[in-house]
């Protein structure tokens, strides 16, 4: 019935798994999206506020002190200098525009550590869109800086007090509010996450990062990485990345998930790295945490914006075929990297990202690595000081 | 009889008024109030049970069934206890599962669909599970003679209703409001024409569903054209609310049946 014109499945992965309601929807974003693509216009109007308003491309930094650690270069790609501190901006503001372009006047989105809901109220704010961002009430306490942005944005931050408060139920209170609002209303979605053709939209919007990083190496070093390594939550930055270089395959490609309190716990937010059986969480078919009877497992993370049991359609086949390798690093390993990191190079990470920078401290090797530090850690302050830690 | 016939035969056995089909979550508020909810419902002239299979994220639930799922599974409700459930209602009416496409994957759907049999399961709603995503279970379905019963929206398009008129089974379930599950002060304005739309579509009956809480809609429901009319969150607040579960909601079933006796579209 549909004629899909972006990819809808992942090998077995992916697909359209929601309420009846929404499928026309899907189907008018995928035709907006390619209309969108094929103009010359939304092309040059995205390209134009992602020079002058979000500071793109952000830089290739050789990290001086890291590198040292290292023992060979290991390249940033500096996504926590865009407006707004992290990569979740590149997203927002191509499906606000892609909104505006639908004549929907009213934008949703979810947050986790509220780099994406920052983002959303930021592009809504800049394209005059009215805009709801859910957010989990645990998540609103981890976050409070990130709450206040978004109000002094015009956004207001729906609190979401079901389950355990964080990602997974910010996401479900989107998915239902849009279910009841289609006709005047886009989901901006965060992640690489969600029914087709969001995992797809949300890629391509990502994968300036991967374009830009891969022309920045060649060009400074005249050769590619042997490995790209990035941390995935729902995997938004990482699939970003890795995109420009899928067909390079001697460059190894690296998802760090979180570890939360240990794999063995049980009390992590890696389905990637776990492994077991596929489920449908939020619209499709992916790696996720669940019990026998597919219930949904609350992922565990000292960081809002992994703590999500579930990931991009597209990883679980990048896992799949072996093209990527997926990983995971503890909160306490995390955190150390996090202060580990500050000092070492004057700049703080989300915790996100620090889940990646811990990986590739402790596992260094080859010649040459882009990481790719997906937003910046002011947000994290207060979470992170309320460990007792190394100081 | 398979699935579809049963419910075929329990609407034909109420030419007289539209299909009463109430909804109950199983394991809520515990399991074996669940169940007397159930008979209570029959007894007060349901003619198909619509029994809830609790899921940790029912993104087509509004806040009543959502928690009611939450509290059920806080509970220690499993797939197997519903099944078990199901088994015991299905001795006197026609039950059909709604359990979203997780719960389904889990075991294999294959599976699955067996255990819906065995228990002497006629019908099955996956409301996550849209038409291009359903053809190899409901392939699957017919083969272990059991309804997959499809939903349709305000937004589904023509085309769509072709589509998944043709492959329907048991019943049509008509989503009569943009939105979840839930209680509504108005019902859906233009409830003739989409129930139109719906019959155009379909050779089985046409229920309706989603904001239906009380005689009123009911009664709007049946006069606009629905077979059968399904009230859900309305029923689950009952059941967690009243302080008599089963005869609470065996009250509201009735005020419902009675208030369609006799009147037809």
């Amino acid at each position: 019935m549909s004629s899909a014109q972006v990819p809808h499945r992942y090998g077995p992965y992916g697909g359209q798994y929601v309420p009846e309601t929404l499928m026309p929807a899907l189907a008018q974003l995928e035709l907006a999206w390619v209309e969108a693509r094929a103009s010359e216009a939304f092309a040059t109007e995205l390209a134009l506020l992602a020079r002058d308003y979000v500071g793109r491309p952000s830089p290739l930094y050789e990290a001086r002190t890291l590198s040292a650690r290292a023992g060979y270069p290991v390249f940033l790609k500096r996504e926590d200098l865009n407006h707004t501190g992290s990569h979740k901006i590149n997203n927002a503001l191509g499906q606000a525009l892609l909104a505006k372009r639908m004549g929907k006047p009213r934008v949703i989105a979810e947050t986790g550590a509220g780099q994406h809901g920052v983002a959303a109220a930021t592009a809504a704010a800049l394209l005059g869109l009215d805009c709801v961002v859910y957010m989990g009430e645990e998540d609103i306490r981890r976050q409070q800086p990130n709450v206040q942005r978004m109000e002094l944005l015009g956004a207001r931050v729906a609190p979401v007090a079901a389950g355990a408060r964080t990602l997974k139920e910010a996401v479900s209170a989107a998915i239902r509010d849009w279910v009841e609002n289609v006709a005047d209303t886009h989901y901006i979605i965060g992640s690489a996450v969600g029914p087709a053709p969001y995992p797809a939209i949300v890629r391509e919007l990502q994968r300036v990062i991967g374009d830009e990083a891969r022309a920045q190496i060649l060009e400074r070093t005249g050769r590619l990485p042997d490995r790209v390594i990035a941390c995935v939550g729902g995997g938004s930055n990482a699939i970003g990345t890795f995109g420009a270089f899928i067909e390079d395959e001697g460059v190894e490609l690296i998802g760090v998930e979180a570890a939360g309190e240990g794999l063995e716990t049980g009390r992590h937010g890696a389905p990637l790295t776990a492994g077991g059986r596929a489920g449908v969480l939020h619209g499709s078919l992916s790696a996720v945490l669940q019990d026998d009877d597919g219930q949904i497992l609350e992922a565990h993370s000292v960081s809002a914006g992994l703590d999500y049991p579930g990931s991009g359609p597209e990883h679980a086949q990048l896992r799949d075929s072996g093209r990527a390798r997926y990983v995971a690093v503890t909160d306490a390993q995390a955190l150390a990297a996090f202060r580990e990191f500050a000092r070492l190079e004057g700049i703080i990470p989300a915790l996100e990202s620090a889940h990646a920078l811990a990986w590739l401290l402790e596992n260094p090797a080859g010649e040459l690595d882009i990481l790719c530090l997906s937003g910046r850690g002011d947000k994290d302050l207060a979470e992170v000081l309320s460990f007792s830690g190394p100081r | 009889m398979n699935g579809a016939e049963r419910i075929a035969s329990a609407f034909a056995a109420t030419p007289d008024r539209a299909a009463v089909m109430p909804y109950l979550m199983a394991g809520f508020p515990d399991l074996a109030t669940s169940a007397e909810i159930g008979e209570a419902c029959i007894d007060a002239g349901a003619d198909v049970l619509e029994l809830g299979v609790p899921f940790s994220d029912p993104l087509a639930d509004g806040p009543v069934i959502h928690a009611a799922a939450t509290r059920a599974l806080a509970q220690g409700t499993t797939v197997a206890d519903a099944l078990s459930l199901a088994e015991r209602l299905a001795q006197r009416a026609p039950i059909v599962a709604m359990a979203y496409t997780n719960t389904v994957l889990a075991p294999g759907a294959d599976r699955f669909l067996e255990c819906l049999a065995a228990s002497g399961v006629a019908g099955l709603i996956v409301p996550d599970l849209p038409y291009e995503e359903g053809e190899e279970l409901a392939a699957a379905a017919t083969a272990a003679g059991i309804a997959l019963v499809p939903l349709v929206a305000p937004t589904t398009t023509p085309e769509r209703f072709a589509a998944i008129g043709a492959r329907a089974a048991g019943f049509m379930y008509v989503v009569s409001v943009m939105g979840t599950t839930g209680e509504r002060a108005h019902g859906a304005t233009d409830l003739g024409p989409l129930l139109a739309r719906a019959k155009a579509a379909t050779a089985v009956p046409v229920a309706v569903g989603f904001g239906i809480s009380g005689p009123d809609q009911a009664v709007a429901a049946t006069v606009a054209g629905a077979d059968g009319v399904i009230v859900g969150s309305r029923l689950v607040r009952a059941a967690g609310e009243a302080e008599d579960a089963p005869r609470e909601v065996g009250r509201l079933v009735r005020e419902i049946a009675e208030a369609l006796s006799g009147v037809v579209a």
